[in-house]
């Protein structure tokens, strides 16, 4: 059990590196570079310009001496510029160099500054997360329960018409992208025109204060997209669940059908949704980002879009970092999670 | 002209007709629902007079009621259709008219109905179909884009204006608007949008990007997952660790900030995605290359022949759809160069045939290290047959069941993937009528005109849920076998 953890961890790790390089390979391009030169200095300099203010600021280096630095291994570059002033990865624009701190990094805590939203990446990438987890609650609250019932009542008896109604139902949920049931959701319940103009079709006033009124749009519309997904898992381990022969048993001895399902059944059928929920997160973080976007909610989301379509490079860096985390984080949770949960390789 | 209603003159007798149906409809199924957890199981009742009943009472009523409510409402809309077809053009409101321009729809879809299902028992698993309900909804679904696209796309029949064409004075118009100019289409079915295009046009248009993208990358998908995915879990090893890493990590990104890194112009001017395409592309001659090899690999002379003729061909394929006018790589004269696809559209194509890729491959090794301890395969082993053979001859035509299954549900998958990309405003040009272009484009002003996203939004739903059905419908299919 240990090793297993221990070597997931270690997996973990290597993937999380080889995956916050190939973003920093990806947005340390030359065209990108060249942009963002030309959006920070001057938007007609020349190519020679172009390149020293590069030089200057440590772009053209090495690409992993550059990441080294960013992730706070390799000391960071005192560059004395073509243009007179000398500038050091560690200390601020404009401030003098006198011994600068060596390292900083990532691993130092120094994730660098955003140059969209005019603040530090640590800062925008807390409040934002706060933002989105306020939203991922809410949407967990309504969608886990949902799913269950919604799971457990389907696969409770198979065939039944309860069971293919329920089917149906997730079906068209899980086949209803985000984008397609905002703007369906939208278009009916936030105006006029159907005659249910019951929610507010953005999300910004949620923000600093969300009520039912504004935010349950956004919360239903990613909500359901997983709703159906988890419920169609549900429904499949709880059929298997109920022709098990310990539940024959249980009938033959005279249970009541909804001391099965309660005490018998139940229990067993929620191991495998568990994985499917952890799993979820990933295309959770999808959904989040395009409600976002069209409920106009800044969170976390939100920010990627903003750092990715202005090629924000230091911010964009820390957005992907912590995604990337928080998708490996539940894959290894999903795993330790199964394991611990299934009598079967717990005890072998 | 005057302006189209939705239901013309036919509404004053049949919206009355459908609402009480629907009503009756909704009322018995919830009343159905709630009755059905307290029923008893489904067992045999003698009744007094001596005769048998499956189900009576009143639950058995409720039952009868449900069903007769839901045939009622099925009638009455279709009601709506057909008199749509046999009325004058404008009697029979926009339903009725958007009913005549689908019309070619409705009769392939006919057509194609009535043939399978004479021939269902000689089809094999696709006759085997037209026997579940669900799988039939879903193709019927399936089809209705497949033909709209087709007739729209060759032969310009179904849209009634030309979807990039503003039409002045018809900016975010409500549905069934007169169309001012002489000689056009009379009315804009479904209204402008916010440039005073046609959006019923637009969403029949932006079928054909769908339907001729969607599938195709999902096959290249396949082709990648099915390539690597077979010897990684035969050979297992160094090979299906390294290959399952590379998977798991492509599985890890969050796909839209892959989507973001890689789609963006700047990107696209290094010509990455040109080499992504070039090493993506490989894979389907190199699966078809090692699969008619290993079959023929006993008669040289004629696996020759097949090999380069076919190799010749898709070789051309190849070269022509990779090298591009505009990016490093240029491989062929322009003699030579048989086509060229939209620099924009490649990049979608290449972007997502790359992030469905690692999923086929978990599911092929998964299927493949399954299969390849059955005696069937331990019988080639003795035989003497190469692993190529035993890979793409024995084990793969047995794994065909859950991978049709999987081919389906991704397809839609890859729509969806579509419709985000168009939703950002990545890769496809921004004039496009595709459906997430579209919605994007509708969205912003969707508080004040719904009309515009509503119709592709709806669409696309349709498209994706036709396929799930689809796939279950298959699934149900060949589990029976």
């Amino acid at each position: 059990m240990v090793r297993l953890i221990l070597r997931s961890i270690m997996g973990l790790f290597l993937t999380a590196l080889c995956l916050t390089f190939l973003v920093f390979w990806l947005t340390n391009l030359a065209p990108n570079l060249e942009k963002l030169a030309k959006t920070q200095g001057n938007a007609r300099m020349t190519d020679a310009a172009v390149e020293s203010w590069l030089a200057n600021r440590g772009y053209d280096q090495a690409l992993p001496v550059k990441y080294g630095e960013w992730l706070g291994v390799v000391p960071g570059y005192v560059i004395d510029g073509s243009d007179g002033t000398t500038r050091a990865r560690c200390v601020e624009a404009g401030a003098p160099v006198n011994n600068p701190p060596r390292f900083c990094g990532v691993l130092q805590g120094d994730w660098g500054y955003s140059t969209v939203l005019r603040d530090d990446v640590l800062t925008i990438i807390g409040t934002r997360l706060g933002l989105t987890a306020k939203l991922m609650a809410c949407v967990m609250a309504i969608m886990i329960p949902g799913a269950l019932i919604m799971g457990v009542l389907a696969g409770m008896r198979e065939g039944s018409r309860l069971d293919r109604s329920l089917s149906t139902v997730s079906i068209i949920t899980t086949a209803t992208p985000e984008y397609v049931s905002g703007v369906v959701l939208i278009a009916v319940f936030a105006t006029g025109t159907f005659g249910m103009n019951w929610f507010k079709g953005t999300a910004t006033s949620a923000m600093e204060d969300a009520n039912f009124q504004n935010f349950f749009l956004p919360v239903m519309t990613i909500a359901l997209y997983g709703m159906g997904y988890i419920a169609r898992m549900t429904r499949a381990s709880m059929t298997e669940v109920m022709t098990a022969q310990y539940i024959r048993t249980a009938r033959l001895k005279g249970v009541s059908f909804s001391n099965i399902v309660l005490k018998h059944a139940l229990r067993n059928a929620l191991i495998a949704p568990f994985t499917v929920i952890m799993l979820q997160f990933p295309w959770l973080l999808n959904g989040v980002v395009i409600v976002e976007t069209l409920f106009n909610y800044k969170g976390f989301g939100w920010t990627l879009v903003q750092a990715a379509s202005n090629n924000d490079i230091e911010l964009l860096l820390g957005v992907s970092i912590v995604s990337v985390i928080v998708v490996l984080v539940t894959q290894l949770l999903s795993d330790i999670g199964y394991a611990v949960l299934n009598p079967r390789i717990r005890l072998s | 002209m005057e302006p189209l209603t939705w239901t013309g003159s036919l509404g004053q007798f049949l919206n009355p007709v459908l609402m009480i149906t629907a009503t009756a409809l909704v009322l018995t199924a919830a009343a159905q629902i709630i009755a059905g957890l307290f029923a008893p199981a489904v067992t045999l009742q003698s009744n007094a007079d001596g005769s048998l009943m499956a189900r009576g009472g009143a639950f058995g009523a409720v039952e009868t009621a449900l069903k007769w409510a839901f045939i009622a409402t099925v009638v009455t809309l279709t009601a709506y259709l057909a008199a749509g077809l046999v009325m004058p053009y404008g009697r029979a409101g926009i339903v009725g008219a958007v009913a005549k321009r689908f019309l070619p729809v409705f009769i392939a879809l006919i057509a194609l109905f009535a043939v399978s299902m004479t021939f269902k028992r000689r089809l094999g698993l696709y006759g085997k179909l037209f026997d579940s309900t669900v799988g039939m909804i879903g193709f019927t679904l399936v089809m209705f884009w497949v033909f709209s696209a087709i007739f729209s796309g060759l032969f310009d029949m179904i849209a009634t204006h030309d979807p990039l064409r503003p039409i002045s004075g018809l900016k975010n118009k409500l549905p069934g608007v007169s169309v001012p100019e002489e000689g056009l289409y009379p009315h804009y079915l479904l209204g402008g949008d916010n440039l005073a295009r046609d959006v019923f046009s637009r969403m029949v248009t932006g079928s054909v990007v769908v339907i001729a993208i969607a599938p195709l990358a999902t096959l290249f998908a396949f082709m990648v997952g099915i390539t690597l995915g077979l010897p990684a879990g035969y050979f297992g090893g160094k090979l299906d660790a390294f290959l399952t890493f590379i998977a798991n990590l492509i599985l890890a990104f969050p796909v839209i900030l892959l989507f973001y890194l890689l789609v963006t112009p700047e990107i696209v001017a290094t010509g990455i995605p040109s080499y992504m395409a070039a090493v993506l592309f490989v894979f389907p001659l190199v699966f078809t290359a090692v699969l008619l090899n290993s079959r023929y690999a006993t008669q040289p002379a004629k696996r020759t022949v097949i090999l380069v003729v076919v190799l010749g061909f898709f070789g051309w394929l190849y070269l022509s759809l990779i090298s591009q006018e505009d990016t490093p790589l240029r491989i062929l004269p322009a003699w030579l160069d048989g086509f060229d696809v939209n620099s924009g559209i490649l990049v979608v194509f290449v972007s997502v045939v790359f992030v469905n890729a690692p999923t086929v491959f978990r599911i092929v090794r998964g299927l493949s290290m399954d299969i390849k301890t059955r005696d069937y395969v331990a019988a080639a082993q003795t035989r003497g047959e190469g692993p190529w053979y035993i890979m793409l001859w024995e084990i793969l035509p047995n794994a065909r069941g859950p991978l049709i299954v999987d081919f389906c549900l991704r397809i839609g998958y890859t729509t969806i993937l579509l419709g985000t990309l168009g939703f950002f405003g990545l890769g496809l040009p921004p004039e496009s009528p595709d459906w997430g272009s579209t919605i994007n484009e509708g969205r912003k002003l969707l508080l004040i005109y719904i009309h515009p996203p509503l119709p592709p939004a709806l669409a696309l739903l349709t498209l994706v849920l036709g396929l799930n059905l689809l796939a279950d419908g298959l699934r149900e299919e060949s589990l029976r076998d």
